[in-house]
This record gives structure tokens, C-alpha cells and sequence, in this order.
């Protein structure tokens, strides 16, 4: 409970619904989160779940923008327009988007065995982005031809993921909810591959965090997760350069301790049921200004694992 | 009329580089065909009657063109919706060249790497069908007599130095490639007016199916206003339009360059045996070169001062002639002696001569007559100062007009088409909006110092030769006669002037 605590007031000194868009960097520097403040376990978010069951087979008949206002669109949009501007305030997260997009087309091809050279390889697959943000993962995924359920325990994200996403036809059918792992394992929603990157650092409890993610994946389903590891390097590069002597992101966006090693992450994982098959590094080359897939797996790190087809082999 | 057939030639060749230069041309305009637009593959959304493209290419010369071509070639790409605006008529039909006809004064130059590239599109097999003239010698000197040099494909292991082809044969032979393939492609035979796109908005309408005009609006499409009174929208324009380009102009992308005082003239001529080998001899006013097009013919590309090259243009064939093989032979100045003396002299140099360092300076065959008009063009340098904006991309020319010298005009622009179009299919795979800046900021940084680094030896070989004097000259010499026999740099300079080191992306 004190992890939670800690966490909360973290919360507490970037209030959702008063962040000015640049402070929706904080942390994606290196973290490349897009959940800002969206661990799926805040309670305060909880009275704001809606849910949208049906709505991803007919777009039309229930929508987050729907019930706003013209006033809240306007505000939203506004967001969202800098959120997605690539040349904005989130061009570190743009940058690195492409490099996590390639690990998971090439795992989630090799997994479920779809053509690589397709224009649209994840037909028929369902897909859930748990911390969804405003949808820099969802959307491509969309693109790919995934049918994506993205969900975020903050309104605003949602309501901004679901305003962008609306300018396209090809992802405004991407359903989007504002909503929990949890909650929707309780509804007994399944995916053939669940998404959830860089969120594990911000739950409370990560063990039950991955059951979640884990009853949320069909047998043989896949499930990806990324985050930061708990090394000396991870806490000069995320912390100590970004919080402190940068100030790119807030003092106390990141609880070092809370960070998990590949190897507990691996761990938690495989009480959750999932065998971990796949791991990769992220590393930024500063003179380029891209992100490389590496084995280097010390600050950011991405994992592919898979549901085992039955829970009793445990 | 930005087509880039029309302004493209074919050049001569310097040291190590090949040549293609950019013509003003003047094309004949027919009644378009339009059975070339019964199949309209744009998408018609039903509220709006205005086509919707993947790709919008402005310009169908050779490198638009290659770079339909290319998409067309890849899985990831093939079944994009592309639409092709340009007014030149010749777009829509299969022209095949007929052997008897001489070949056309306007040929590039092309090296290994764009033959591989070629290849990989599928348009070589057609151009093997029809009139090209590999080389496998290169010889270069100039009017002084101090030095000459000699490239041999052998050097570099290779089979050949590159391949002279007529423009249009280039052009048609891709075009094959495009009609034949999976690729939804519309050509528009008209020329672009205006274009438009705004910054990227989610405040228009939300909810319904979304018409082209608000996604225009909320700026995930370019509009093109086309001058038959058409509008074409697309999520990517492309700028192939030439030198002069409309798009790089609509963009407001700026450019810097600088005219050479120096026009150029190219012809076709005629020899008694068939040329193998591409010659290039500096005169005091420019180069001058003799590049093999097959049969019996060469092609011409006279570099020289704008007065020289209105009277060599009006001169009588026979003079032309006359002054032609003046030129190649004794003309300014005595041949290089066949270089026993210096050879010796550098020979602690080099650590292995190898065969074609020691072969003899030859004289190029005689011209025996004029096989087709003699054009004439000014040249110039022209360097986009950037080659993408919001959902624009330049490509070829229009980004980047360099010094014709070494014919790698055509190559660069082959260079890009081929950098652009993997950019793409690299956006399709990660699910990105291909007219998305971050992924043509890829395409620019991949190709711009390749680009820049061209330009600059070509500018300085240029400036190296634009001044007639004495120490330069014999500095000049010096070079040949350094490039000749240090065998490691002759191979570094066929290495970058076939495309090897230029263009790692081919390899």
C-alpha cells in the first residue's frame, strides 16, 4: 500500500484534466509512455469507466465523442492536434514509436503466422492497447489490420485517442474505452494479443497487473509488454538526467524501486501463465536521433511471450 | 509540360563519372488517348465526386516514373491507389522504338548501381529489348596534352563501367512495368495549378464517414487543383516535375544554385564501326564527349560558352562535323604522350600497376555524320533546400539539378525514387500515414548528403576545369596522371561514379 501511496501522490502533482499538452512528455523521453497517469489500477479513475460494449461492431451507435459537447471537442482536439504532431512537444515518442511498431509486426507475424509483406498482415486479429494514450500504438495497429480495443483508466486520453482517430476512416473503427484491465477481465472480454507498454511501472501490484493481461490473452494468444529495467543505467538515464539535471520530465515521475528487471518481469510473467519467448532492448543513438532494436536490454526493454494453452501446467 | 523526358539528355563523361544532362525540349502535344482513363482506379468517396490517392506523383518523366515502377515492385506497396499527373501524351502509349530509327540525341548514362535497381523494378528486361550500348572503357584527357586516363571495367571487377540508354526508352520501359503490374494507377494528363494541404485538425465534423473534403480539412489529404479543372486529392504528393518544379514551388520549399555561364549540346552521330568505349576531353571552354549508343552511333554532349554553342548549333553539318573531330583529336592542342615517362617517375607508387594503367592513349573513332538535330540547353546547379514538407516529397530533378558533367543526374534521381518508395513501404508496415513527416524526413536524410556530396564534385571538377591556366593545367595533369596510376584511388573513383559508395542501398 505504500507503493501506492507513493504513486498516488505522485498522480496528485500532474492532475489529469489540468495538464498543459507539454506536460504529457514527462517520462516518454525514455519511458515512451503515452499513458500518462493512466495506471489501470488508479481508483480515482474508476467512477469515469464507461463502458462501450457492441460499440466496435457498430461504430455508429456508440461513440466516446458522441457525448461531447462542442466545447469539449474543441478543448480535446486542440490536444490531440499537438499530442500527434510529429514535429511537437511528442517527437521523442514519435521517434521511438516506429521501433517498438517493428518488434511487435515481427513478433505478432511470426506468432499467429501472417505474411510480413502484407500491407495489412493483423486481419482478423483482435488486439487490445491497455494504456492507450492518444493512441500512437492503437492507430497503427489499426493500419496493419488489427480490430483494436484501446483502453486508458484516463478520460481525457481516451477522449483525445478517440477525437484523433476519428480523422481517418481506416482507424476511426478502433474502439476505445475508459476503462481497466481488470474491469474488463471482469466482463470477460478476450484478445488474441494484448499490448501493454510502458504501463507496468506505473500499477501498483505488476504481479496481479500481468494475471490481468494474462486472462485478457486467448490460449496460444500472445502478450506483449515493455518497460524499464531497475539498473544503475536506467536510473542515471531516466531519473537522474531526465527528472533532475534535464528536467524533461517532473522530479518523482519515476519510483526506481518499482522498476522491474527482465528477469523478475519474466518471472511475474510466468505465474501469470505466459512464457516469455522474446526479449529486446531500446537504445537511442542521440547523433541520429533514432531508435535501434538491440539485445541490450539495461534501460528500455520490450517482451513477447505467450498464453499457455492450459492454466494447470502452472 | 514539366516533364522530365523532355528536359533529360544524356551527357558525356568525366574521370570516372558518367553524365546526364537536363534539356529544354520542345514535344509535340497530341489529342490525349483517353482510354487511358477508362479505368479510373481513384477511389470516389459518394459524397464528393473528387478522386482520393494513396500517392499523388506530379510528373511522369523517368524518375516519377521509376518511382511508380518501384512501388509497383513491392509487396507492401503494390496495391497502393497512385495517381500520375502529367500532360505529356506519350505517358499513355507503348512507344517502342523502332531499331532502324537513329537513336534520339536525349540518352543517360547509367551506372551499375541503377542498372541493379532497374532490374529489381523489372524494367531492365524490357530495355534489354531495345537499343542500349553497354561500355567497359572509359578514356579521359584533355586539350593540353599532359595528361589522359584510361578506366577500364576490369580495374573494379566488374563486366562494365554503365550503359548509355535513350531517355524514352527508359521511360516507356518502366511504364511497362507499371501497366502490367498490381497498382491502382491513374494517370491525369494535365498540369497541376495549385495545390493545398492543411496542418493536421480534428475539429471538422466527427462521427460519420468522413467525405475527402473533410479529411482535407482536417488535413490527412493534399488537394491538387489540376488545370483541366480537376481536383485529385492524395495522402503523399510527389514532386518529379523536373527542374522547375510546381510542387517544390507550391511547397514554398526554397532552393540555392547558381547558372554555369555554359550551355551544352548534344546530337547523335554517326561512326563507320561501332564505339565501345566513352570518351571525355576537357577544351579550354568544357568538355566534350562521345558516349557509344549502339549500332554505329554516338551520342554527343558538348560543354561550352553560350556564343561558342549558338554557332557550333547553326553551323553547317559539315563544319559541325569537321569541328567535332577536331575537337576528339588534334584540335587545341597535341595528344598526350602514351606515358612511359611519368609512369616511371610514379611508379614507387603503386602497388600493383595494373593492365589499363598501361594502355595506350587512343583516338577516339571519327564521325562520319550527323544523325539528328543538335539541341542546346544551359546548365546549371540546384539544390532543394529541403526535399520534403507536409505530405510533400521532391524527387529527381526538381530536388537537386546538378552540373551535367558526370551524367549522374539521371542516377540520383533513380537513386531517390528508389530511397522514397522503400521509406514508404517501411510506413506501411508500421502503420503509419505515409504523408506523415517523420517518415519522409527518413527519405531526405537517407538521400540529401548523397545528394550534396555529388553536387559538390561535381561543381568543383567544374570550377577545376572552367579556368584556363597555366599551373591548373599542369596541376591538372598531375591528377590524370595520379588518377591513372594509383590504382586504390582509380578504383575508389569508378567505385563511387558507378553508384557503389553512393548509394549503399543497392548493395
Amino acid at each position: 500500500m505504500n507503493q501506492m501511496q507513493r504513486l498516488l501522490s505522485a498522480r496528485r502533482l500532474l492532475p489529469p484534466s489540468l495538464l498543459p499538452p507539454s506536460c504529457f512528455l514527462h517520462r516518454r523521453w525514455f519511458s515512451t509512455s503515452e499513458t500518462d497517469a493512466s495506471s489501470p489500477s488508479l481508483p480515482s479513475t474508476h467512477q469515469k469507466i464507461q463502458t462501450f460494449e457492441g460499440r466496435a461492431s457498430n461504430k455508429s451507435t456508440a461513440s466516446t465523442t458522441s457525448s461531447l459537447n462542442e466545447h469539449e471537442l474543441a478543448k480535446f482536439s486542440a490536444i490531440a492536434d499537438t499530442w500527434w504532431h510529429s514535429e511537437g512537444p511528442f517527437k521523442p515518442l514519435h521517434l521511438m514509436n516506429p521501433t517498438r511498431l517493428a518488434f511487435i509486426r515481427s513478433t505478432l507475424c511470426r506468432h499467429f503466422s501472417k505474411d510480413p509483406s502484407s500491407a495489412r498482415p493483423f486481419e482478423g486479429l483482435r488486439v487490445i492497447d491497455v494504456g492507450c494514450g492518444g493512441g500512437l500504438l492503437s492507430e497503427p495497429l489499426a493500419r496493419m489490420g488489427a480490430t483494436v480495443t484501446g483502453i486508458d483508466a484516463v478520460d481525457k486520453n481516451v477522449k483525445i485517442a478517440r477525437v484523433h482517430a476519428d480523422m481517418d476512416p481506416v482507424t476511426s473503427t478502433i474502439e476505445y474505452q475508459c476503462t481497466t484491465a481488470e474491469k474488463l477481465v471482469d466482463e470477460g472480454r478476450t484478445f488474441d494479443a494484448v499490448l501493454a507498454l510502458e504501463v507496468i511501472e506505473h500499477v501498483a501490484n505488476p504481479a496481479e497487473f500481468c494475471k490481468s493481461l494474462s486472462a485478457l490473452t486467448i490460449p496460444n494468444g500472445a502478450t506483449i509488454l515493455s518497460t524499464i529495467n531497475r539498473s544503475m543505467r536506467a536510473y542515471a538515464s531516466a531519473i537522474v538526467a531526465a527528472e533532475y539535471i534535464l528536467q524533461w520530465l517532473p522530479k518523482g515521475t519515476h519510483e526506481w524501486s518499482s522498476f522491474l528487471t527482465p528477469e523478475e518481469l519474466t518471472m511475474i510473467l510466468q505465474r501469470a501463465s505466459i512464457d516469455v519467448k522474446e526479449m529486446a532492448g531500446f537504445v537511442y543513438n542521440p547523433i541520429t536521433g533514432r531508435w535501434l532494436l538491440s539485445d541490450d536490454t539495461s534501460v528500455n526493454f520490450i517482451a513477447y511471450g505467450t498464453k499457455k494453452n492450459d492454466l494447470g501446467d502452472i | 509540360m514539366s516533364v522530365e523526358q523532355q528536359r533529360r539528355s544524356s551527357g558525356g563523361l568525366v574521370q570516372s563519372l558518367l553524365l546526364h544532362l537536363p534539356i529544354c525540349g520542345h514535344v509535340v502535344h497530341h489529342v490525349w488517348d483517353n482510354k487511358n482513363l477508362e479505368e479510373s482506379n481513384a477511389k470516389r468517396n459518394p459524397t464528393d465526386d473528387s478522386p482520393q490517392h494513396d500517392i499523388a506523383i506530379v510528373g511522369g518523366g523517368m524518375v516519377g516514373i521509376a518511382l511508380a515502377a518501384s512501388l509497383a515492385s513491392k509487396p507492401l506497396t503494390k496495391h497502393l491507389s497512385v495517381a500520375i499527373i502529367d500532360n505529356n501524351p506519350l505517358l499513355g502509349r507503348k512507344n517502342t522504338i523502332e531499331r532502324g530509327h537513329p537513336p534520339d540525341p536525349r540518352v543517360s548514362t547509367v551506372t551499375p548501381a541503377t542498372i541493379s535497381f532497374l532490374k529489381d523494378i523489372g524494367a531492365w528486361k524490357y530495355i534489354e529489348e531495345q537499343r542500349h550500348a553497354y561500355f567497359d572503357k572509359m578514356q579521359v584527357w584533355d586539350y593540353t596534352g599532359l595528361g589522359y586516363t584510361r578506366y577500364n571495367a576490369k580495374d573494379v571487377d566488374q563486366d562494365i563501367l554503365g550503359c548509355v540508354v535513350e531517355n524514352k526508352v527508359l521511360q516507356s520501359s518502366q511504364l511497362s512495368c507499371v501497366q502490367e503490374s498490381d497498382l491502382q494507377k491513374t494517370i491525369y494528363p494535365a498540369r497541376l495549378n495549385s495545390m493545398d494541404m492543411l496542418p493536421s485538425s480534428s475539429l471538422t465534423g466527427l462521427g460519420e464517414v468522413p467525405s475527402t473534403k473533410d479529411l482535407f480539412m482536417r488535413g490527412r489529404l493534399a488537394k491538387l487543383e489540376l488545370n483541366d479543372g480537376n481536383n485529385v486529392y492524395a495522402k503523399l504528393v510527389v514532386g518529379a516535375d523536373g527542374s522547375k518544379s510546381r510542387v517544390r514551388e507550391l511547397a514554398g520549399i526554397k532552393t540555392t544554385g547558381w547558372n554555369y555561364s555554359q550551355n551544352a549540346i548534344i546530337c547523335t552521330v554517326e561512326h563507320t564501326v561501332e564505339n565501345f568505349t566513352a570518351w571525355q576531353r576537357f577544351l579550354p571552354n568544357g568538355p566534350i564527349a562521345l558516349l557509344p549508343i549502339g549500332d554505329k552511333f554516338s551520342n554527343i554532349v558538348w560543354t561550352m560558352d553560350p556564343t561558342e554553342a549558338s554557332d557550333r548549333k547553326s553551323m553547317s553539318e559539315d563544319d559541325f562535323i569537321k569541328a567535332v573531330n577536331d575537337a576528339l583529336d588534334y584540335g587545341y592542342g597535341p595528344h598526350p604522350e602514351t606515358t612511359s615517362s611519368g609512369g616511371s617517375s610514379l611508379s614507387w607508387l603503386t602497388g600493383d600497376v595494373n593492365i589499363s594503367a598501361k594502355e595506350r592513349f587512343e583516338t577516339p573513332p571519327k564521325v562520319l555524320k550527323l544523325s539528328s538535330e543538335r539541341m542546346m540547353f544551359p546548365l546549371s546547379l540546384r539544390h532543394a533546400k529541403d526535399y520534403v514538407s507536409n505530405r510533400v516529397a521532391l524527387v529527381g530533378d526538381s530536388a537537386h539539378t546538378v552540373h551535367p558533367l558526370a551524367g549522374q543526374g539521371v542516377n540520383l534521381g533513380f537513386a531517390d525514387a528508389c530511397a522514397l518508395s522503400r521509406a514508404i513501404a517501411e510506413g506501411i508496415a508500421l502503420g503509419t500515414d505515409i504523408g506523415e513527416a517523420n517518415l519522409l524526413k527518413r527519405y531526405e536524410a537517407e538521400r540529401k548528403p548523397a545528394n550534396i556530396a555529388m553536387m559538390a564534385v561535381l561543381d568543383g571538377i567544374q570550377k577545376m576545369y572552367a579556368v584556363n591556366f597555366g599551373p591548373l593545367n599542369a596541376l591538372r595533369a598531375a591528377a590524370f596522371h595520379g588518377a591513372h596510376y594509383i590504382s586504390p584511388l582509380k578504383k575508389r573513383i569508378i567505385s563511387y561514379a558507378s553508384g557503389e559508395q553512393s548509394l549503399p542501398l543497392f548493395s
